[in-house]
Order: structure tokens, then sequence, then C-alpha cells
């Protein structure tokens, strides 16, 4: 659905997919792989500002919180419902159904400053 | 990493097994293999194993084992053939050095298992004690090997291998002879199940834990270990409890037994006891989803209230804790543990979370 080939990464394993004007927000197949067990998603609120590279979301595993990082800025204009009832979602699939919000970007040039899957890829050894 | 993990003797073998290792107070442990979630489950359902060869071992021998026991326990040392006590070794303030088991091998030979970050200083402490008495202190911890298997399942597992486990009473010592070598078996564990604790030395604990992974047991992390053992309310020295905690307040009364004649920290115990305690752990169960973690704090009555020392995800209870708080907020009360940032409803709740079936 968002598949990886056409998203643009951070190297905090957060994936943005451009959609319209806006952008979805996801995390890497090997952040959900690191995380495991992913129990409880504490999304953001819709209406909020979020600057390029803010904190703006919780993912906690049974181990673990993982924060988020926005990685364009805007307005939070939908968050994943979904999670709410089926966190797990995001390690079964998180490049689809396992999304986590999406930001209608104030800046859509921000995107082009985040790396393709070959450059993500190799920060992760890959 | 600034220094050398040390690696326990299933090290390789916990690697192999797909093992997530991470640094447990020194030692290079694995948090998990596939999924702690699973791990739990296999626990709750059936039957998982832990490398617990971190742990240690002291052995106390001489005519008056038992007597020094006595002194540094506050609970009643049991010296029936192969009966196991848990006790808390305190400081003169009647703080909590460690808590322990210490199984009877005999009237003048104790084997004493202790929590791996306290090894060092439980072995100084029983031979500075010991100086009055007439007994030998060792630290055996560096050679022996041990192995949690713990779920309903795990007493007929290892009843396979080590016939006759099954009429092991709780709590209770054996010593075996595997794999040419000698050693224990206890009825005991971390989990709130039923199960078994195997020590061999170094040498012979790998071929266990291959026999066990032939038999289908499933290798267990540190992550589900500390889910499982905050449900069957166990205390984690050195989070929930430590040398600024008496047993009181650490919700362990039950390990007190001020009828004792004499206990390092009795008389502290007993005048702090008369005093009163301001607060005392307490346990809580999230009412809206989350996770709380050691270190958030708690508010009651919009007040910051204390903070907790050790927090989880439970596959069946959700978000619970375990925390410091004042001592009159009693079990039913609502209060609101701050998880980054965010204020969630809580409510107090009597441990433990999951009454074992044992």
């Amino acid at each position: 659905m968002y598949n990886e080939e056409n998203c643009r990464f951070l190297k905090t394993h957060e994936w943005a997919f451009v959609e319209g004007e806006n952008a979805v927000v996801g995390i890497s197949n090997h952040a959900q792989e690191e995380i495991s067990d992913i129990v409880f998603v504490d999304l953001p609120k819709v209406g909020r500002v979020v600057k390029a590279g803010e904190n703006c979301c919780v993912i906690e595993s049974v181990k673990s919180a993982s924060e988020i990082y926005a990685p364009v800025s805007g307005e939070i204009v939908a968050v994943n419902e979904a999670l709410n009832a089926d966190p797990a979602l995001v390690n079964r699939e998180p490049h689809a159904a396992g999304w986590l919000f999406k930001i209608k970007m104030a800046n859509p040039a921000e995107v082009d400053a985040l790396l393709d899957l070959a450059a993500y890829n190799a920060t992760i050894g890959k | 990493m600034t220094h050398t993990l040390k690696k326990t003797a299933l090290c390789a073998a916990c690697e192999q097994a797909g093992g997530k290792m991470v640094d447990f107070h020194g030692w290079l442990l694995p948090v998990q293999f596939d999924s702690i979630i699973a791990e739990h489950k296999a626990v709750r359902e059936d039957c998982g194993m832990f490398d617990v060869s971190h742990m240690g071992q002291i052995r106390i021998v001489g005519k008056e084992a038992l007597h020094l026991l006595q002194y540094v326990s506050c609970n009643i040392i049991k010296s029936d053939a192969s009966a196991g006590t848990y006790f808390h070794m305190l400081t003169e303030q009647g703080t909590i050095i460690d808590d322990a088991i210490a199984f009877c091998l005999s009237l003048e030979e104790f084997l004493v298992v202790v929590n791996a970050a306290c090894v060092d200083e439980d072995f100084a402490w029983l031979t500075k004690q010991a100086a009055a008495f007439n007994v030998q202190v060792s630290n055996e911890s560096d050679r022996w090997g041990m192995i949690a298997l713990q779920g309903p399942h795990a007493v007929s597992v290892a009843d396979k291998i080590l016939p006759g486990v099954l009429n092991l009473p709780r709590f209770h010592i054996k010593e075996i002879e595997l794999f040419g070598a000698k050693g224990y078996i206890t009825r005991t564990g971390y989990t709130g199940e039923d199960g078994v604790e195997i020590m061999l030395p170094n040498g012979q604990i790998e071929a266990l834990w291959n026999a066990l992974l032939k038999l289908g047991v499933k290798p267990c992390g540190l992550g589900a270990r500390d889910v499982l053992r905050l449900e069957a309310g166990y205390l984690l020295n050195g989070a929930d409890a430590n040398q600024t905690k008496t047993p009181y307040e650490a919700g362990c009364g039950w390990v007190v037994k001020l009828s004792k004649e004499n206990f390092i920290g009795k008389a502290a115990l007993e005048a702090k006891k008369a005093a009163g305690f301001k607060t005392q752990l307490k346990a809580f169960k999230l009412k809206t989803p989350g996770v709380p973690r050691e270190g958030c704090k708690v508010f009651y009555q919009g007040k910051e209230a204390g903070t907790l020392t050790s927090g989880t995800y439970s596959p069946l209870f959700k978000g619970i804790a375990v925390g410091y708080v004042a001592s009159e907020i009693a079990v039913g009360a609502e209060v609101e543990i701050e998880i980054h940032g965010r204020k969630v409803p809580a409510e107090v709740v009597k441990t433990p979370f999951y009454k074992n079936r044992v």
C-alpha cells in the first residue's frame, strides 16, 4: 500500500509516503522488528501542528517505549484509529495497515531532504 | 561498551537460539528470543526455560551454619532436610540487602541462591557475619550454570530427564546427577507457575539446555521473566527493594518473624514498625491503554504521591505496575500515572495480579 520503494525515510526509522497534499507516516520494517511486540501506540491528536523532527507519537512494546518523529512539518489531519484496538498491526504490516498518522504538509519540499530507500538501507547496514 | 560483559556458560547456546543479547547488571543475557508475548504465553500455558546462570550460589558449611543463617535472616530458616526458605537479608537499620532462598542440605550445610547483582555484596556480608560463627562461607557462583524451567508442564518435562522430580515438594531441593556431574534441582521459580530450577556445573549446563530444546521447551528471555514476575507479585531487588526500604514497606511483612530471638535489623524493624511507615509498595492497574514504566510519577487527588519502581504491559492484565506511595492510599483508590506527559487513570489493586496455580 505504502510500498517502501516509494517512501522516504528518517534515520530514526520513520517513513513518509506522499499522497497528494498529505504525507502518510509509519515506521520501517526494520524498526518494527527491532521494537517487536508492539502493545500500544500513543497517537498524536488530530489538529496538532508539528515541525519536522518533532517527537509526536510513542510506540510502546512490552520492553520499551520508542519516540516517533514527524518526518515533515504540518498539521496532523488523520491518525490510524485501528491501532487502538490492534497495535500489533504495526508489526504485521508496517507499510500498509500499520501506518500511524497523516500530516498535511506545510512545506512539501521537506520530503526531498529525506532519505530514499537505498540511503536508508545503508544506515541500517542492509 | 566501556566494560566487558560477563558471559554465562549458556551464552553461546542462547545466541544460537536467536536470543537478543543485552547488558543485565554486567551480564550478557537474552532479553528475548522471538517474542516476549509468545514466551510469556509458553510459560503461562505450557513450559519455557530461562538461562539464570548469572544468579549466585553461596554455600554455608559448619556446625553453626543454621545459626549464622538465622542471624542474617528476618525469616525463620527451615532446617528440615531439603527444605527451602525465602528470606531477606537486612542491614542493622532493617533495610533490604537482598532477597534469597536458603536450602537445607543438612543441619550443617546450606545452599543460598541469591540475586546476580548482589552476589559480591551478599558474600562479603555473610563472610563478615560468619566471623562470629563456626562456619565456612564459600562463593560458588562462578562454577554453576542454572536453568529455570517454568510452566504448568515444566515439572513433567523435568521428570523425563530426572525421573522422580514430580515427587519433589514445592520449595524443596534435591541433589542430582546428570551428564556425569553432580548438581541440584529445586522446585522454585520467579514466574508464578509451577516449575524447577536446575543447577549443574558450567561444563554440563549446555547439555541440559540442548536436551530441553529437544523436548520442545521454548527458550525465554529476561523480558518475559520480568512480566511474569511482576504479574506474580515478586519483588525485583534493586528496583522494588533496596537498602532504603524495610520488608514491611516492600509489602513483605510476612517474611519478618519478630518472634525470632534475634536477627540483624530486628531492633530497628521493631522501632520503625511502631512508628509506622509513610510510604509502602502498592500495586496499580491502568484503566485505559498505556504502558507504565519504572520512574513514572503517581498522582493521588491531583497531587504527586510517589513513583513507580516497576511497570510493564501484561498480556493478561494490560498496564500493571508497583511503586512507593503514601501508606494510606488503599486498595480500590483511584490514582493517575503520568506516562510521556499524559495522565492515565489507574486503580490501586491487591497483589499478586496473577494468582498462581501451584
